[in-house]
Order: structure tokens, then sequence, then C-alpha cells
């Protein structure tokens, strides 16, 4: 059973963080055990993300991707129908209530794209609770309507100034805020950080797999020969990864932000071009410099902008079990069009990666095979950068 | 008697611990600014490698360690400072950085470098012992001390980790939060202190916040060092004669031996 008792997922994982915060780290392990093996915290979640969230997502056959592709067929897991917009409410969802049932009033998260902040938002009004947003500043111009609707829901979003003003800045922000703080709450977004994060990332967001596999066996008889996923952090491909782990006829490919191609240096894909390395309290895959030092990172889409990368996604791809792609921003843009075009839904530029990622396969293989698309987020919150990037004034 | 204990002697000697960021403002002022610490009285002079992503430091250390990137600082250039500053000293020099630079540079290269470049010492905030084994057992084959940090935070059952595997001594986190001078010392040090020495023999070191003589007598009273870091820093940032620096490590040291009675 991975993780260890150490929270590592082989050599990766771990806990790298300031003293400060190594007992609060305990107590929130410990917590999270104790609701972990709670019966009626699961129905609670259960009920909610069902009610609040409006799970189960529906799994859709794509026919005229599908047909425009010419090949194997490709199902869409909608978490674009998740309220909020994308997947991130079940991890806020979850976090939230264990963050009450800890006892703790005061919530700060980080934001890259802003669905988590918005998700974090919204789980935090729906149950009372302060929230105090981080974003980049580069972050909260390019996304400025998530700030606004965050901002609704009575979340107070901070700026961050420092280094490249994004994910990984809001991040070393909160965890500034955390270490100051450290009876705060702080409701991480992904399947990064310190232990025991990535594991409670997964745990709540693995509700997309197990409802995925139901679904597909209804649909099709059978589990599916590929399962793709946009890889940021990596949450929404370990969501969808997770219930498949031990099927090994399933493929699982996660997609990478290759940004402006991996040749250039501008991009966001550590597992592809990246070294092992220790940031925001994990030891995983990292962009880094020759010594040691953190790279930037480029990807058209502010989700997926992140130098790091989970830490069970770094066992992964070691073990052979999960093989990881890159695309490239013109390459997600195409994605993006071409899903707008053949099927009516708008999808995020994160998930477009791997939308462009599955339409090039499904082309090359027979027409019995089946794809499932995590369609993790939908595109509303990137209609300016689309616009721009194809030359469109709004 | 390791070069860092004889920091802390004669019994009853309260060491003053004085941070710099390497490279910063430029190389050539921490090559004039180490000597000119350990002349005014520093006893251990703490030397931060740069890292892109400080996140135990406060917005003074931030832009230090920025500026000292884009000044091209590499921790193989520390190193070699370090190399030529241990020539100039006589006091020990610590490195203080996170571990990517370090895990990066090869655990064993870097503490043989360590070693050989005169440093006795090494400060890592975002490993703790959990993490440390590795780089504890490589350190100690060079005869280099890992310290250790505990915040007010830390258990009885983390205090007594800290306690067994610290080397050269305990570098206790004064607040809960980041680096960075702050108005007043904080009302539950002296608790945190004194359950801390309940645990151990071992020198304790107390950081994070320490900017004035006043401060740094109220910590002499209760712990065995004083460590001051961004107010050094915001005093590198204003001069190039480091003149009213020399003046205010010269008055810490003043203040911390009225305590120790020397």
């Amino acid at each position: 059973m991975l993780p260890d008792e150490r929270g590592y997922f082989g050599d990766y994982g771990g806990q790298f963080v300031p003293e400060t915060l190594m007992p609060v780290l305990d107590e929130l392990a410990t917590a999270y055990k104790e609701a972990r093996a709670d019966k009626a915290f699961w129905s609670e979640f259960e009920a909610l993300s069902r009610d609040y969230s409006g799970r189960p997502t529906p799994l859709y056959l794509a026919e005229r991707l599908t047909e425009n592709c010419g090949g194997a067929r490709i199902f869409l897991k909608r978490e674009d129908l998740a309220h909020t917009g994308a997947h991130k409410i079940n991890n806020a969802l979850g976090q939230g209530l264990l963050a009450r049932r800890m006892g703790k009033r005061r919530i700060i998260a980080e934001t890259g794209a802003g669905q988590h902040g918005v998700a974090a938002a919204a789980v935090c009004a729906k149950l009372g609770l302060e929230c105090i947003v981080y974003m980049g500043e580069e972050d909260v111009r390019r996304q400025s309507l998530n700030v606004f609707r965050m901002r609704l829901m009575g979340a107070e979003v901070r700026p961050v100034h420092g280094g490249s003003r994004t994910l990984k800045d809001a991040i070393n922000e909160a965890i500034r805020d955390w270490v100051t703080n450290p009876d705060t709450y702080y409701l991480l977004g992904s399947v990064v950080g310190p232990s025991p994060y990535p594991v409670m990332v997964r745990d709540f967001q693995s509700v997309i797999g197990k409802e995925t596999r139901q679904q597909i066996l209804d649909k099709s008889g059978r589990l599916p020969d590929y399962i793709i996923a946009c890889v940021g952090g990596g949450s929404n491909a370990i969501g969808i990864f997770y219930s498949f782990l031990n099927d090994k006829e399933v493929n699982l490919i996660g997609v990478e932000a290759a940004g402006r191609g991996l040749s250039t240096g501008e991009h966001a894909a550590p597992l592809m071009a990246g070294t092992v390395g220790v940031l925001h309290g994990t030891k995983s895959y990292v962009l880094q410099t020759k010594d040691g030092q953190i790279r930037e990172t480029h990807s058209i889409s502010a989700g997926l902008d992140y130098p790091g990368v989970g830490p069970e996604h770094s066992y992964l791809k070691d073990s052979g079990r999960a093989t990881y792609v890159a695309v490239t921003d013109q390459e997600a843009l195409e994605g993006f069009k071409l899903l707008c075009k053949t099927e009516g839904i708008v999808p995020a530029l994160e998930p477009a990666h791997a939308i462009f990622h599955a339409a090039k396969m499904a082309s090359s293989l027979e027409k019995e095979k089946t794809i499932v698309v995590n369609l993790s987020g939908r595109g509303d919150k990137d209609m300016d950068i689309v616009a721009q990037a194809l030359g469109v004034k709004l | 008697m390791s070069k860092i204990a004889s920091a802390f002697s004669p019994p009853g000697h309260k060491a003053l611990i004085a941070y710099v960021t390497v490279g910063y403002p430029s190389v050539e002022a921490t090559l004039k600014v180490v000597p000119l610490l350990a002349d005014s009285g520093a006893d251990i002079v703490e030397l931060g490698i740069p890292f892109s992503d400080p996140l135990a430091d406060g917005v003074t250390i931030q832009k230090s360690s920025f500026h000292a990137l884009q000044n091209g600082v590499t921790p193989r250039l520390c190193l070699e400072l370090a190399g030529q500053l241990s020539q100039k000293v006589n006091i020990p020099l610590v490195f203080m950085t996170y571990y990517n630079p370090v895990f990066s540079y090869g655990l064993d290269k870097f503490c043989s470098a360590c070693a050989g470049s005169g440093i006795s010492g090494i400060i890592i905030p975002d490993l703790p012992p959990d993490e440390g084994s590795d780089l504890e057992a490589i350190s100690q084959r060079q005869g280099l001390d890992l310290i250790y940090l505990l915040a007010p935070t830390s258990t009885g059952e983390r205090i007594r980790l800290a306690a067994q595997r610290s080397r050269g001594f305990i570098y206790l986190v004064s607040v809960t939060g980041v680096t960075g001078a702050r108005d007043r010392v904080p009302a539950d040090l002296e608790a945190f202190v004194t359950r801390v020495r309940n645990t151990t023999a071992q020198p304790l070191c107390v950081g994070f916040g320490i900017s004035t003589p006043e401060q740094a007598s109220r910590i002499a009273r209760i712990a065995d060092g004083v460590i001051v870091g961004s107010r050094i820093i915001q005093l590198m940032e204003k001069e190039d004669d480091f003149a009213s620096l020399a003046e205010l490590v010269r008055s810490l040291r003043g203040s911390i031996d009225k305590i120790s009675g020397q």
C-alpha cells in the first residue's frame, strides 16, 4: 500500500518543511486518519458531492469527435459539469469538511488558474469559514474572472508579487502564511506538497475514477483501453487513474504542458524534462537548473504552469505503470477548438491538452478501442486568453 | 572540541551568530563583510546560499536571495568564497540554505566540498530530522555539524528528536513565522527555551526576528546564542563601507557580554 507510513511513494514524497509545520502535519495526518475511518464523514462527503457538487458527473460518448478522428471511440468524463466548473470541487469539499471537523476557522489556499481558489471559496462560503486565497500576480491578471468569482463568494484574494508570480510563488506564500499561523488550515489544491496532502487529495479526487469505472462498464461492457488526463500538479489525473491502477490492460497516460516546445526550455513538463528534486515539501520530479534552483515555467494554461508534480506521478512514471507525454500551447489550442466545434463543449485549456493527445491517438487506433479523457474543467475562464491567442479582440 | 563548540567557550560565553546572503549586494561585499563581522564580535557567521524559493524567509531575505541569484551566485561559487573566507577569519563558518540546492549538488560531493572549504556546519530549514538521516551520516563523516531547528510548535517528542540528532547547537526559531526583523521578542519565548533546556544540554541559539541590542540581551539571558540575520541584510542595502553594520554588531556584542558578565 502506497504511500508508506513516512508518506513515500517509492523514492518520492516525504515531509520537507520547516520544523514549525511538522507538528501541524502530524495533527493533520491524525485527523485525516480518523476521518478516513469514519463512515459519517464519508456519508456527508457523498451527500454533498451529490447535492452540492452535482455528482456523479456524466461519462459522455463524444460521437462527432470520434467520427472526426476516425478511430477509437472517445468518452469524456464530464468534470467540467461539476459545481464551480472543474474537478477541484471534490478536493475542496473533502478538505473543507475535514477542516471543520478539526475546528479550524481560517482557511488558506493557493491557486493557479483560479479553479481551486474558486472551489475553496465556494466550500468556505458554504461551510461558513474564512477563506484567503494566494494567487500569483501574473495569474490574477490572466484569470481575472475567477478572481472576481472568488471575491463574490467572500474570499480574500491576495496577489503574490515574488518570483515568477504564478502558482509556485502562490504556494510559497501560502506556506509562509501557514508557518506564521499554524492554527490555520491549509487547503492545498493538488496531489503535491508534504505528506499527507498527496494521499488526502488523491482520496478525495478518486471519486472521478470510481464513477468512470462503473460508467464505462455500463456503457461498453468492458474497461477502457486508454485513460488520458492532463497533469500540472496531477490531481485530476490521479483522481481518474487511481481506480484503474491494478487493471494492467488499461493504459494510463498523463499529458504535461510542453508550452512553446520542450526543446525551447519554455514549458511546464517536469516528468518529461525534469530531474528529481525537492519542492514545496515533497521529493519528486522538478524543473530545475543544474544548480538546484527552481526554473520558471511557461504554459498557456495557468493550471499547468507549475515546475513540480505530485510524487505519486513520479512513482508511476518510474514504475512504468503510467506514461507521460507533453502537448504544446498551439496543440492545446487545436484541441480546444476541435472540442468546441465537434461537440459544442468549451473545455478549459488544461484538459484541452488531453483532448489534443486523445484525438491524435484515436486516429491511429482501431474503432474497437476506447479512450476516456478526463475533461477536468470548463473553459469559460479562458475566453480572454484564447481570444488573444487567436488574434480576436473581444 | 569541534570548531562550533569553541564559539560557546569558555562556559557561560554567549555566542553571537550573524547571517549574510552570499553575493548580496555583491560578491565583493560578502568578502569584505564576513571579516568585518568577525572583527566586530561575531562568533559564528552563517553564509546563506541563495535559493529561488525561500519559503521560510520573510521579504528581506527573499529579496537578498533573489538579488544574489541575479548576480549569478551558485552553490559552487559559495563554496569557493567560503574557502577564501575561512583563510581570512578564525571563527566557524556555517552554510544556511534549503535542501534542493544541496540535494541537487549531491550530498556526498556537497559535504566533502564543504569540508574542503573550511565550513563547520550546515543549517537547512526545510530539512527536519525525519528527512535528514542521509545528510546526517554523510556530514558526520566529513566532520560537519548538521544543525537542526526547533520551533514554538515543537512537541516534547520532537524536542527530544532534535536534541538527540542535532550537532553543534540547536537553532530555536523564536516565533511561528518566517525570518525578518520584528519589534518585540515573543512573550512565550522564555517558556519555549526552558522546555528545550529541560531536555538537553546542547547549546541553544535563538533566531528569527532579532534585530536590536535590547532584544539580543533578553535572548542572551535565557539562551546560549543569539542569531541576527535580516537586520544585517537591511544595513548592507544602504551603504558601501558597512560602518553602521559594524556598529550594530559591536553593540550586539556589548549587550550580550553584559549578560554573560564578560
